[in-house]
């Protein structure tokens, strides 16, 4: 069992969750709330790492990673390091790959709010920030917890991206899912199933918690 | 609260009123002509792009001085035609969050206090799906009065309801006015709720206020024949005043139409449309001659006859106008005078009952365009 594999594994899994959890509640909400040009363009660009092969998607950010981009340059002369073969450049890859994992299941259930809810609120004196924490909020739990559960659980999983921008340095970029691969390269299979079984625990857990959260609620809409 | 809003599109606007504290003042008119447009732009909700609302003394909407308050700033009571309830809290809690001025002790006693006066205790931790549609409608009033508004806005708050629920939640708006000194509009479609509840009606046709009156004068008195056709008066006709040494009248057809009042100010030879509200329409007996016979007689065929439980409903054809008369008797009255699909009747048209409508093009070369025509009434 590799276990420093699968503290990589977690930890970018957490750090994914934990940085995508804001991007995806603004995005998610602008995306369902406002109508404004280039919102159709917008939404294709959120979910083009749906459609994207990881290998392709990974290529390209290893390219743009590289030194000799404008953003790894400008990364570079901010940090004076490089983002490829790095933990911080597999989380910057797990940040896009999961981008429309975290934005629309935020976004549909930003969409299922009945706009005079939220008008019903400002008339009884809720600003639009109270209005976001005690109406909103509580309104799209399930739509939270579910884009949480889906970008945990792939990033756990992910191994095209992870693999091209990444590499499989160990106790850096080497997640479960690549040292899983390593392992069966090396005709390793028992220590293959260990650690597959391993990942499937930690995900059927996660999901498990994470759906146990969501059903947490004491009414149903009306 | 006064209220006077333009604007040319998308929405098109042009109104104006007014609703005194304790007044509930009913906004009707057909589905499209701006009633709950106007109401979400007295909550702040919707910004058009001309006018003025002022409330209790306070300026919320100036569109020439680029003021307009928040909804949170102007303190408005509206309850949402589905009610806008909240789904994840209870009704208690629904109350609550309007009730944030006051110390977060008193809040729940205070909430309860106001389910209590819509009759609502015991309810008070249900969730809205646990309610019905008529425990929901209540929660919501409760809500939109805890936070002492200075306004009410109902937006058609008996649509979703059944009619027995209907009549009660009526019953109870009726005596809970009042108790609150404030303004209440209310938005309907339902001219028969608009009658019943409001002090007066405020005719809406595509964003346009056409009159405003109480019900009673209103109906007697429609200033045009779109606001007559809005309020589904018939008996609009066209007629055209004459007159000669002995007097002046309206010629109607054959016909020469005494008519109480209106012709004075009216010159001879003008077209003008009139009506005559079917209360004004007196059947000649069958070989019995009566009083008031000698009043504007006229013969018409009976076109159609829909007998609704104790009362008939009667219209009559004319041969020199497209229009039809119509009017309602008791079923029993109708039968004993034997009247049937086909028959020549004469009846009388009162002369107090016609109401001459001189502002308004004649209806017969009118279609769907509106004349602004008096607004005041009468």
């Amino acid at each position: 069992m590799d276990w420093t594999a699968l503290s990589v594994s977690l930890r970018l899994s957490a750090l994914t969750c934990l940085l995508l959890l804001p991007v995806g509640l603004w995005l998610g909400r602008a995306l369902a709330l406002s109508r404004f040009r280039g919102r159709a363009l917008c939404e294709a660009l959120v979910a083009l790492p749906l459609v994207m092969p990881p290998t392709v998607l990974g290529f390209y950010l290893m390219q743009a990673f590289g030194v000799q981009a404008p953003f790894g340059a400008f990364w570079q002369s901010l940090t004076g390091g490089g983002l490829n073969f790095t933990f911080t450049g597999i989380l910057l890859a797990s940040l896009v790959a999961n981008l429309p994992f975290a934005v629309q299941p935020i976004q549909r259930a930003f969409e299922t709010i009945p706009p005079n809810l939220r008008e019903a609120a400002w008339c009884s004196g809720l600003s639009p920030s109270q209005t976001l924490w005690r109406i909103e909020l509580p309104l799209v739990w399930p739509g939270l917890v579910s884009a949480l559960a889906l970008t945990f659980a792939h990033t756990l999983g992910e191994f095209g991206v992870i693999l091209m921008v990444g590499g499989a340095i160990d106790g850096e970029t080497r997640t479960l899912a690549i040292a899983i691969y390593d392992r069966v390269q090396a005709f390793d299979e028992s220590g293959a199933a260990v650690m597959s079984a391993m990942l499937l625990l930690v995900s059927f857990l996660t999901i498990g918690v994470v759906y146990g959260l969501a059903g947490r609620r004491r009414w149903r809409r009306g | 609260m006064a209220v006077s809003l333009h604007q040319p599109g998308p929405i098109p606007l042009a109104a104006d009123f007014h609703c005194e504290a304790g007044e509930l003042l009913a906004l009707v008119g057909p589905s499209g002509s701006g009633k709950t447009t106007l109401l979400r732009a007295i909550a702040g909700l919707y910004r058009p792009a001309g006018g003025v609302i002022r409330c209790a003394g306070e300026t919320w909407f100036d569109a020439a001085a680029g003021r307009s308050l928040r909804p949170q700033q102007r303190r408005v009571g509206l309850v949402f035609q589905d009610y806008a309830l909240f789904p994840h809290l209870t009704a208690r809690g629904n109350v609550m969050v309007a009730l944030d001025h006051l110390p977060a002790a008193e809040r729940r006693l205070a909430a309860e206090q106001w389910l209590a006066r819509v009759r609502l205790d015991g309810l008070a931790d249900r969730h809205p799906a646990a309610l019905s549609g008529g425990q929901r409608q209540r929660v919501a009033l409760a809500r939109a009065l805890a936070r002492n508004p200075r306004v009410l806005l109902l937006d058609e708050p008996f649509s979703a309801v059944d009619q027995v629920t209907r009549r009660r939640l009526q019953r109870e708006l009726a005596l809970l006015r009042d108790e609150i000194r404030i303004p209440i509009v209310l938005v309907t479609h339902d001219l028969d709720e608009a009658a019943a509840l409001a002090d007066r009606l405020c005719v809406l046709h595509a964003g346009r206020s056409l009159q405003q009156a109480p019900a009673e004068a209103l109906f007697r008195w429609p200033a045009s024949p779109a606001v007559a056709r809005l309020l589904d008066r018939h008996n609009v006709f066209a007629g055209r005043v004459a007159d000669d040494a002995s007097g002046r009248w309206l010629q109607w057809g054959p016909w020469r139409l005494e008519v109480a009042s209106g012709l004075e100010r009216l010159s001879p030879g003008q077209r003008v449309s009139w009506y005559l509200p079917p209360s004004d329409v007196v059947l000649h007996r069958r070989g019995r001659p009566s009083r008031g016979e000698r009043e504007n007689p006229v013969q018409g065929r009976v076109v159609e006859m829909a007998v609704l439980g104790g009362i008939t409903f009667v219209a009559l054809a004319f041969d020199h106008c497209d229009d039809t008369l119509r009017f309602e008797l008791p079923t029993h009255a109708a039968r004993r005078n034997g009247l049937a699909q086909g028959e020549r009747v004469s009846v009388s048209l009162l002369a107090a009952g016609i109401h001459l409508m001189p502002g308004a093009r004649p209806v017969d070369d009118e279609p769907v365009d509106i004349e602004p025509a008096d607004l005041s009434g009468r």
